[in-house]
């Protein structure tokens, strides 16, 4: 298809533009990674960003729970499983900080890898979240299958109130410094939800129909809890 | 609050004007003279190729405009009593002379002093009431051209909240198109039907008795829809309530008929 | 092969007026779609000035799209996946079929592609024996019942749930006749159930690109359902379909179009699943594809570069356009003939079928101006449907007796003393047999207008006739 490539190429190349500017014009601007426009609620004190992330997650369907501590994830997690009935299996994502956790084995049977087709609810660890539409940033990887996310019925999801950020270019100057791209990047806003039939809302298309998120947010103003 | 000298305002009537409703021609001049304009009606005035402009056939378009631009260019405002020709003069006649500058730039002085009817008398002439009466709910209907290449919208809303005894009910979706679309009507009648219907269901719901708007073609697609239908809501150009020259039959009707 | 049955857009239109189902479901847009798009610009204060950036984003990559896509082509090779070039429909549906035979698939999963549509990717499939499956639950009811989609990002609008119920029991012969599936919930479930399988088993998952980054060689998918995740990250080949005016430079430019896709298209504040992909699984991952295609198709677009419909590629398929459409909202997509209708539709289809075939496509349209309103990349797209007018008339593609018509005005136009001459006849004659109603309701050469509407009769003289004896 090479033929085709030149083919392509070359016509794109032919069309003279005025506003053209040239290939040291597109270098530079491939290597400028400053922000175009941010909008304001996305520019708020350390604070506000974290409890606007809440508040449009929770707009956006998901369930936020507060919790001070790591320590307090496995209860958190049990009690999600106790309110939606499910068996207490568990798959999770095989996260150093979740498999450290003080997990009564006996209690729950916990499968630490990616998600399988049978799997009711799924662990993961996000990798930020974004306040101006309370969306989770997930970054695939060794210890953060994206299956997860996307085959069980739940998704419970742990984020650090650390870890929210403003705006989603916030989001991509964290994952840089890290060192670039995963092999996929998850923006989560809500559980799945399809309106195709008569335009009707429905929660639970084809990913999970839970979305919890696990905040851990140890100086927050109001007491821990749901919602 | 205005030059002392008077404004030399050109009217471009508008073929719809000229050829079915005269009132409102002679509505706008009385309302521009109120408004402190001295008027004048060029002879050599037909229709602003609109219709050439919208069917593709661009020569004429520009045939159209260039004799426009002749007869109308020496004025210091040209005012049409429709945004949609007001719109193909301030809009288009530039777009139509894109490869011929020197016609572009005669265009384009033409299209900086033209104007929509009721724009021209809130944001030119800084009218903010008029001295006419009007009994009688009516709502407005916002055509596409003045709303949406002109920006007419609070401008006939502000004039008829002066008129004594009027009482202005606004219909859902105002801003919708009533499928008048020029040839669109009979290029695709069944469609610009269902629409014009659709609009004559919204305005007779507020319960008003009259429908008003500021452009002809529109005008006389709903004013023929209400008629097919039956409808008792009578309908009539903006300037002649404006004008206080609303007291003859409204659009399609017979004199005397209605009283809503 | 996707049908064009845009010639016959007259017919097909006056079907839907009438098609009281059709209707019915169409009325659904204003209350969802619309109201949700007004109430998220009005949430959004940078709305606007996001609407400008994007447009300068995209102008920008137009202008330089060659480098862009050489770039982003060699992104995408660094982290292992191959890009491979196609100039129109019949290379892209070989090229996809050369993965498949060389992955030795026989099932695929997709998620919603309009490029897919575009190219009739699944009948080509299923004539090479490979089964493709939409997952997209709008995708997937128009699949089985075997017809085009009727609106960009809600392919099935046209379908009430006692249809999707119909097409589901013809379908899903494995399950029990007697279930019951009157609620949408029932119809969702049992989707759920049955696509899962399907996601399980496919050995190459085909997605879209709703945006192509340049700078990462990403592909970026945009969904509320999920669908389009499990088609990419369960079978071991992951294919995108994308056309090449797709790309943009950065991580950035992409997040500002972003905050405009979703509250555009559904009024969302984001859309549940934006999805970045970047190559092939990475080595120690414990999922996702092993393989990674992406096919840029160029089909039309480059003949658009350049010119003045080169903004027409702007676009990011949010379907506002089709929403705020009054011509739309009355006849809904499938009149439009092919796999893009409304605005867009009206502009892009003659592009890509032949301005002889989709002629009527930008007549059909009142120049309202509400599609350029609401479009979040501020696409001309009245003027540019008035440019495929012109190009008709041109090309004497208009239909005879209108032209003639056109004509037959212009030379009286065209002559102010003879022009005042027949309105003031025409003023005379048709205020006489308009008579004491003040109406008329028949009148030869005007059966369009007569159709639905009477025709008020003017008042009798004309005004230039007035004006003159009064300057005398």
């Amino acid at each position: 298809m090479s033929a085709a490539r030149e083919a392509i190429l070359s016509r794109l190349r032919a069309v003279a533009r005025e506003t053209r500017a040239g290939a040291a014009a597109v270098e530079a601007r491939l290597a400028d990674r400053k922000p175009n426009l941010v909008p304001a609620r996305a520019r708020q004190p350390r604070r506000e960003t974290i409890d606007g992330f809440r508040r449009m997650a929770i707009e956006a369907s998901a369930v936020v729970r507060r919790i001070r501590h790591t320590d307090d994830i496995p209860d958190a997690v049990m009690a999600i499983l106790r309110s939606e009935n499910r068996p207490a299996r568990l798959a999770m994502a095989p996260d150093a900080m979740l498999e450290a956790l003080g997990w009564n084995r006996a209690m729950v049977e916990i499968r630490s890898g990616r998600a399988e087709a049978h799997d009711e609810v799924g662990l993961s660890v996000a990798f930020a979240g974004i306040a101006e539409t309370g969306t989770l940033m997930m970054a695939s990887g060794p210890t953060s299958p994206a299956t997860l996310g996307f085959l069980p019925e739940s998704h419970i999801v742990v984020l650090s109130a650390d870890d929210v950020r403003g705006a989603y270019e916030d989001g991509w100057a964290l994952l840089r410094a890290r060192g670039g791209l995963p092999r996929t990047v998850n923006f989560i806003t809500g559980p799945s939800r399809s309106a195709d039939i008569e335009q009707k809302l429905q929660m639970g298309a084809h990913g999970p129909r839970n979305l919890h998120i696990l905040l851990i947010d140890p100086d927050a103003a109001e007491p821990p809890g749901d919602r | 609050m205005m030059s002392l000298k008077r404004p030399r305002v050109a009217l471009f009537v508008t073929c719809l004007v000229d050829l079915f409703r005269p009132t409102v021609g002679f509505a706008a001049i009385k309302l521009l003279e109120a408004a402190g304009c001295a008027v004048e009606v060029p002879r050599l005035q037909t229709c602003c190729g609109q219709p050439a402009f919208n069917s593709g056939d661009s020569e004429t378009a520009r045939a159209l405009a260039r004799s426009v631009v002749g007869a109308f260019e020496g004025y210091d405002y040209v005012v049409a009593p429709s945004g949609s020709c007001g719109g193909m003069i301030k809009k288009h006649f530039p777009e139509l002379f894109e490869h011929e500058p020197g016609w572009r730039a005669r265009a384009e002085a033409l299209a900086a002093k033209t104007f929509e009817l009721v724009s021209f008398l809130v944001d030119v002439r800084k009218l903010d009431r008029v001295s006419a009466r009007f009994s009688g709910t009516v709502t407005y209907h916002d055509s596409c051209s003045g709303l949406r290449e002109l920006g007419v919208k609070e401008q006939p809303r502000r004039l008829l909240a002066s008129v004594e005894g009027l009482r202005l009910v606004e219909h859902a979706d105002a801003e919708t198109c009533c499928g008048f679309g020029g040839t669109f009507c009979v290029k695709y009648p069944e469609i610009s039907t269902h629409m014009v219907a659709e609009k004559c269901a919204q305005a007779a719901k507020t319960g008003a008795g009259h429908l008003l708007a500021g452009d002809l073609g529109c005008l006389l697609n709903m004013a023929g829809r209400m008629r097919r239908e039956g409808r008792a809501v009578s309908v009539r150009h903006v300037a002649e309530v404006l004008a206080d020259m609303a007291e003859g039959p409204g659009l399609g009707e017979a004199a005397g008929r209605w009283s809503p | 092969m996707v049908a064009v049955t845009s010639p016959a857009f007259e017919a097909n239109a006056r079907a839907a007026l009438v098609d009281a189902k059709l209707q019915k479901a169409l009325g659904h847009i204003k209350d969802g779609f619309v109201q949700r798009r007004t109430a998220a610009a009005a949430r959004l204060p940078e709305f606007d000035a996001l609407r400008d950036l994007a447009k300068e984003i995209k102008d920008h990559t137009l202008d330089h799209l060659d480098l862009y896509l050489a770039h982003f082509e060699r992104r995408v090779t660094e982290s292992g996946g191959v890009v491979h070039w196609c100039r129109d429909a019949a290379e892209a549906r070989e090229t996809v079929l050369t993965i498949c035979h060389a992955a030795g698939a026989k099932s695929v999963t997709k998620g919603k592609s309009m490029v897919g549509e575009e190219i009739a990717l699944n009948d080509f499939l299923e004539k090479n024996g490979i089964e493709p499956v939409e997952t997209d639950l709008g995708e997937y009811i128009i699949q089985l019942r075997r017809e085009p989609p009727s609106h960009i990002i809600a392919p099935a609008i046209h379908v009430n749930k006692e249809q999707v119920a119909e097409a589901f029991r013809a379908a899903h012969t494995e399950l029990p006749a007697d279930r019951p599936l009157e609620e949408p919930a029932a119809l969702l479930a049992e989707a759920r159930a049955m696509l899962r399988r399907k996601f399980l088993a496919a050995d190459i998952g085909i997605t879209g690109a709703n945006f192509l980054i340049a700078e990462t060689g990403s592909t970026v998918i945009v969904t509320n359902e999920g669908n389009g995740d499990l088609t990419q990250m369960l079978p071991r080949v992951h294919v995108v379909l994308a056309s090449i005016e797709k790309v943009v430079p950065t991580l950035e430019d992409v997040s500002t179009i972003l905050r405009l896709l979703a509250r555009s298209a559904t009024g969302q504040e984001f859309s549940v699943y934006t999805t970045f992909s970047t190559g092939p699984r990475r080595p120690a991952d414990l999922d996702g594809p092993e393989q990674f295609h992406v096919i840029l198709l160029d089909n039309g677009r480059s003949a658009m570069l350049g010119t003045p419909f080169q903004e027409m590629l702007r676009c990011i398929r949010c379907g506002a356009c089709l929403n705020h459409c009054p011509v739309y909202g009355a006849v809904g997509g499938h009149a439009y003939g092919w796999v893009y209708p409304g605005p867009m539709g009206a502009v892009l289809t003659p592009w890509l079928v032949g301005l002889d075939q989709a002629k009527h496509l930008p007549n059909a349209s009142t120049f309202c101006g509400k599609c350029e309103s609401v479009c979040p990349m501020r696409i001309p797209l009245p003027g540019l449907m008035r440019r495929l007018r012109e190009r008709a008339h041109l090309e004497r593609l208009d239909a005879p007796v209108a032209r003639g018509a056109l004509a037959a005005w212009s030379f009286v136009a065209r002559r102010p003393r003879l022009y005042c001459a027949v309105a003031a006849i025409a003023a005379r004659t048709l205020a006489s047999l308009g008579g004491r109603a003040g109406c008329l309701r028949r009148l030869p050469l005007a059966r369009g207008w007569m159709q639905g509407r009477d025709m008020p009769a003017p008042e009798g003289r004309t005004f230039m006739a007035q004006w003159r004896e009064r300057a005398r």
